[in-house]
């Protein structure tokens, strides 16, 4: 019909005329999601940078400050800290679980009697409310009446302070954030052991490879993609993890164990400091693109080995 | 000053002229018209606890008093705060009747404007019971409730005092005298504590931010004062130095481990178990110590009002309020429950679980009051004493939450051993700077 239509030079005319007119059909199938894009992501993200330019505290007039709720980040002793307290605590929680939750998934990969009941028992910490996890660790924590100084001091170890130090508090609130998240590191390089043929195995045990050397030089490199994305899923919920934290220490002893979260939590909500509490927000943000970026360009480097060795 | 003076006599000559006339049976002339907002519906905001259940409980024979309906919530403390917070500065809160914490929130509300002036109604005796007078709050309600230009804002709920709890069976067995100073009190927690045995001479609140309120007991025995006249912070001197090393001292050499994160539950846990033999705190405590379920030390707990300081004796003294929303539409009922809330009933009802301890004189000297305590007499003796010591346990100030945090996280640092006279100075110049900026706005 069209080709019809083009013999005639007026229509012709008519037809160019009309295309250019015609009001583009795809809009109103993008308008919905594009309306819930704009009110859901995009206007708070330029509202939180529009009030991170501003002087707000909720009571008081809103005064543009340009910059310097960012300037006062460096100079702030407290935010500063808050920034090496969530690395440590982010670093800490990220590498336990992914080496115990591998060999976790190495255990139960192996058949034995009961496992499916054992693998199930296993990982119910992952099913449990943070929040009364944090209420069960913190009684458990307890230097006088808590059952983890009871056990150490059967084994004739010296009574610890645990949260209630310092320096011992990070340490302990990753012990809950292991014990809590090991199952599902183990749940996905379940899957990638799943997924890893028999035949290497096989003619390694032909070429008198022991246990070990199968692990290192067989199993490792083929679940190291699982282990990347475990790794990446830990590491933005460690980054953000506030539940048990607050839960357990409130950020404290004085402000031992607070991240960033938690800081930018008091800032907004105690402190009622609204147009700093934005600004904080914006850069933690900034810190969790460029670690999770720096994440993917590893994984992108090891698979580029991967294809290298295999070739 | 004079024209308060004034008002006040001819306010209490004039409950004086009506109770007398209602003695004599002759009708009284202005009577409290209770029915005239029937109908009427109030939302209330509570933070969660014994005040609030206490509204809660008995809010039916409010109804039936006034014909006015009543929904109200209990929201744990601090997201209360934050929800009447962001409520308030949207300038269409979803409340009309609104329970505040004094310590926290005063200068903060004050300025922002967001409660209503009661002066009015308090004068109005259609609104107004005649026992219903300023003078029946003590000083601190009255100090909390008003604000600089003399208009009341709220009406004063309940006090908290400070008090010294002690383990009367663990001083037995070693023979110690109860504290009346702070030097008897450090000699005695030394001779009371026992690390063998798990028992300790003192424990108190070591948590950041909690731990103010213990602290600030100590500053003002010490002589300290929050604010100079200028109204520039004072908890970097000498009064501050002492006062810290103190509570170093207490809680580093007398005191269970781990009590740097100890808030109330964890000090009272320690306390109930019989691990410690001396513990200051809030009084609204002895429910709790009392109870069989909850306490291995029931009935050997002894009450007392806070040793003295070098300077003075004090009970850092806190308390809550209930106001209504500037921006209500129902003011006139609202403050008709906020009436009831502080009535001498409820406030008997208060003080007799022990639940809290109303601000008004009447409730607390009221023979029929008082022996119906269910409580132990020796700390309703201690409520009573301490009411003669009080003093604000916190500065009048907007930014108190940042003042708690960053003082009370140096204050925690001494008790892993940081110098008082340094960490003191370092919150100090953190905390200056937020000071003037939240005055200036």
């Amino acid at each position: 019909m069209s080709v019809a239509a083009q013999q005639q030079p007026g229509i012709k005319a008519a037809t160019g005329a009309q295309r250019e007119w015609r009001p583009p059909s795809y809009w109103p199938f993008v308008l919905p999601a594009l309306i819930v894009v704009l009110a859901v992501i995009v206007f708070p993200w330029v509202f939180t940078i529009w009030m991170s330019l501003h002087e707000w505290k909720v009571g008081s007039p809103t005064v543009f400050v340009g910059l310097a709720n960012y300037l006062r980040m460096p100079n702030d002793p407290r935010f500063v800290e808050a920034v090496w307290h969530t690395l440590v605590y982010t670093l800490l929680s990220v590498a336990l679980p992914l080496i115990f939750g591998t060999l976790a998934a190495v255990v139960f990969h192996q058949k034995f009697p009961l496992r499916g009941f054992l693998r199930g028992i296993f990982i119910m910490p992952m099913m449990a409310t943070p929040v009364a996890i944090a209420l069960v660790w913190t009684m458990m924590f307890h230097p006088q009446l808590g059952v983890l100084n009871y056990l150490l001091s059967l084994v004739g170890l010296p009574a610890q302070l645990w949260v209630f130090h310092p320096a011992t508090v990070i340490p302990s609130l990753v012990m809950v954030e292991t014990w809590q998240w090991t199952p599902l590191v183990m749940l996905i390089v379940l899957g990638g052991l799943a997924a890893i043929p028999t035949e290497p195995y096989e003619s390694a045990l032909i070429d008198g490879a022991s246990f070990w050397q199968m692990f290192r030089y067989i199993t490792l490199p083929l679940i190291t993609p699982f282990l990347f994305i475990a790794g990446m899923i830990r590491m933005i919920d460690a980054l953000k993890s506030f539940d048990i934290i607050f839960a357990i220490t409130q950020g404290g002893p004085g402000s031992a164990s607070e991240t960033i979260n938690l800081y930018l939590y008091s800032v907004a909500f105690v402190y009622y400091d609204i147009g700093y509490g934005s600004a904080i927000a914006l850069v933690f943000f900034v810190l969790i693109v460029v670690l999770a970026a720096v994440m993917l360009a590893m994984r992108q480097r090891m698979h580029w080995n991967e294809a290298g060795g295999g070739a | 000053m004079k024209n308060i003076l004034a008002t006040r006599r001819s306010v209490l000559a004039g409950a004086a002229a009506t109770g007398a006339l209602g003695l004599s049976g002759f009708p009284v002339r202005a009577e409290v018209n209770w029915k005239k907002y029937a109908g009427t519906k109030l939302e209330v905001i509570l933070a969660k606890g014994p005040r609030g259940d206490n509204l809660q409980k008995n809010i039916k024979e409010f109804t039936d008093l006034t014909g006015i309906q009543v929904e109200s919530e209990q929201i744990p403390e601090q997201q209360q705060r934050q929800k009447a917070v962001i409520e308030l500065a949207s300038g269409k809160p979803s409340f009309d009747v609104i329970h505040l914490s004094y310590h926290v929130q005063k200068r903060q509300f004050e300025k922002a404007g967001w409660l209503a002036d009661i002066s009015g109604f308090m004068k109005d005796p259609n609104l107004t019971a005649p026992d219903l007078v300023e003078s029946d709050f003590s000083a601190a309600g009255l100090q909390y409730a008003k604000n600089d230009k003399g208009q009341m804002l709220s009406l004063p709920w309940s006090v908290d005092y400070f008090i010294l709890y002690y383990n009367k069976e663990i001083f037995a067995k070693k023979g110690v005298a109860v504290p009346k100073t702070f030097d008897e009190m450090v000699a005695a927690a030394e001779k009371l504590t026992d690390p063998k045995e798990g028992t300790f001479g003192f424990v108190g609140r070591g948590l950041r931010n909690a731990n103010m309120t213990l602290w600030t007991n100590f500053f003002l025995n010490y002589g300290g004062e929050f604010l100079d006249a200028k109204g520039n912070i004072l908890t970097d001197g000498p009064e501050a130095i002492e006062a810290t090393k103190l509570y170093q001292r207490l809680l580093t050499k007398v005191a269970p481990p781990g009590v740097s994160g100890f808030n109330w539950m964890e000090s009272m846990a320690s306390f109930t178990q019989g691990r410690s033999a001396m513990w200051i705190d809030g009084v609204g405590w002895a429910p709790p110590l009392e109870d069989p379920a909850a306490s291995r030390v029931v009935g050997k707990v002894g009450y007392t009002v806070v040793p003295a300081g070098p300077k003075g004796q004090f009970s850092a003294t806190y308390g809550d309020g209930i106001g209504i929303a500037a921006a209500s539409k129902n003011k006139e009922a609202a403050y008709l429950l906020c009436q009831w809330a502080v009535s001498k009933a409820q406030g008997a009802r208060l003080l007799q679980t022990g639940g809290g301890v109303p601000f008004r004189n009447s409730v607390l000297n009221d023979e029929g009051v008082r022996s119906g305590v269910k409580l132990p007499k020796e700390w309703l003796q201690s409520v009573i004493d301490s009411a003669k010591i009080s003093k604000l346990g916190l500065p009048v100030i907007i930014p108190v939450a940042e003042f708690r945090d960053l003082v009370g996280a140096g204050v925690t640092a001494t008790l892993s051993g940081a110098d008082p006279a340094t960490e003191l100075k370092k919150a100090h110049e953190q905390f200056r700077p937020i000071l003037e900026r939240s005055e200036k706005a």
